[in-house]
């Protein structure tokens, strides 16, 4: 278990200059525009498009790569089980069926079924760089003065900055706790019946849990001395200015919105693009 | 009498380290159970914890925020409809909160029971509702396989609740001290 989940490592190029904010905005833009469309028409390009901004902001492979592994393997247990349910899903979707061979009865292989799937693969796929775009190239401490500004309670914003600062506590915590418990003999592995992994579980959760309780009274009462909360604004030491590259940035995402709306509307008449129907 | 939507500075400070804690048992405190990809999460026992002592939003919140920074900091990005059913079922076992007196050591019976009946009807809302009709509508997910992975989420997670949850829930009322437990010798 790492206390370290990712690492912020400050550069200077076009993405990491960016403010906060504006790529929270550009991340929720696209990531939104690529879970609307289920045209691989459109879709294909912001994965370009994303791939390249990440070749741009110098983030490394090895910074990546285990996240890389989980999201590959998610996309694979997806694609395997969307076929085992509803081998016939796409033929449902796009209203014809193009045989192309059968395995059994139920599991024919469609093109239908094929386009949906593969569209499916490359829309997840797009989302990934989005996300680690933005969680590697913007400081964690400015995580929390993005979120106020696009809106949101500042109240709950300050919550999701406390999470980021005592996660790393926790994990020590944790570690501690299991390690001292383990040295007394609790087992926590599969070699143990379900029941009783549940109760030693709870033998290490219970001193984390409350040992955390009692940090809350502390901040709370520090928060509270210092007059936490007296206002309806706050401001945020951590905040960047926005300046024009930020406008651009913004309105690029925009743009590419936009365009995958009037695609949607326009040439496909919906969500889907269907190329049976000719 | 407890106000159901306050947001005092110590709820603020309980979401975030309760966050911090979801975020932690999420990624990486799970029961496996033998089926791949569908471990008990003890996660959701906490966050229920935390929802019945600090109320819905801290228990929306809680689930909310620490689900959606795990996925980010794992897959890269948020699943949304799981985020969103995370947050809605910690949201309505915090709807518990007022009848509850665990911050005066006070959980009988008919208090384990009322938990259990707001976490069992969460469950069933936010896994066997909310989450897979969100993954059709928002990820043109099939119904069939969304519904069969949200009725398995759901069993679990009530588990992991109606276990986690009571049992912390227990332990920490008989760590405080009730109204009028001193007495004058």
């Amino acid at each position: 278990m790492k206390a370290k989940l990712f690492d912020y490592i400050e550069k200077d190029n076009f993405v990491f200059n960016l403010s906060g904010v504006t790529k929270l905005l550009c991340f929720l833009i696209l990531t939104f525009t690529v879970m609307y469309s289920y045209d691989v028409r459109v879709i294909l390009p912001v994965l370009i498009f994303s791939f390249w901004v990440l070749h741009v902001s110098e983030i490394k492979f090895a910074q990546i790569k285990i996240m890389l592994y989980y999201v590959l393997v998610f996309i694979a247990i997806n694609f395997v089980l969307t076929f085992l349910f509803s081998p016939q899903y796409g033929v449902e979707l796009y209203g014809s069926k193009h045989e192309l061979f059968a395995l059994t009865e139920r599991y024919t292989v469609t093109a239908e079924q094929l386009l949906y799937q593969g569209t499916k693969v490359v829309k997840y796929l797009s989302v990934i760089p989005l996300g680690m775009l933005f969680l590697l190239t913007t400081n964690p401490s400015e995580f929390a003065a993005s979120l106020s500004s696009i809106g949101v309670s500042y109240k709950a914003a300050f919550a999701v900055s406390l999470t980021l600062r005592y996660f790393p506590d926790m994990i020590r915590d944790y570690n501690d706790i299991a390690l001292a418990q383990q040295a007394r003999g609790l087992d926590l592995s599969r070699k143990e019946r379900l029941g009783t992994r549940l109760k030693n579980i709870m033998n290490i959760f219970v001193p984390l849990i409350f040992s955390s309780l009692d940090r809350v009274e502390v901040i709370s009462n520090a928060m509270d001395l210092r007059g936490f909360g007296k206002h309806k604004k706050r401001t945020w030491y951590a905040f960047k200015p926005l300046v024009k590259n930020d406008g651009l940035a913004i309105a690029l995402c925009v743009a590419i919105a936009l365009a995958a709306l009037a695609v949607a509307f326009f040439i496909d008449h919906g969500r889907y693009w269907n190329p049976f129907v000719a | 009498m407890k106000k159901l939507f306050e947001f005092k500075t110590k709820t603020i400070v309980a979401t975030g380290i309760g966050a911090a804690l979801f975020m932690l048992l999420f990624m990486y405190v799970k029961v496996p159970t033998g089926i791949p990809e569908t471990d008990v999460q003890t996660a959701y026992g906490l966050g229920s914890f935390f929802a019945a002592l600090f109320g819905p939003i801290a228990g929306f919140l809680i689930a909310f925020i620490g689900h959606a920074i795990s996925d980010a900091v794992q897959y890269g990005s948020p699943w949304w409809s799981w985020v969103v059913a995370s947050g809605i079922s910690c949201f309505i076992v915090g709807l518990a909160y007022p009848r509850l007196k665990v911050d005066e050591g006070v959980f009988g019976w008919k208090d384990v029971l009322t938990f259990n009946i707001f976490q069992i009807v969460a469950n069933v809302i936010a896994w066997i509702v909310v989450a897979p009709v969100l993954d059709i509508v928002v990820y043109g997910e099939p119904a069939n396989l969304v519904f069969t992975q949200g009725a398995v989420a759901a069993l679990w997670n009530a588990i992991s609740m109606g276990v986690i949850g009571t049992l912390l829930l227990f332990l920490y009322s008989k760590t405080r001290a009730g109204k009028g437990t001193l007495s004058k010798e």
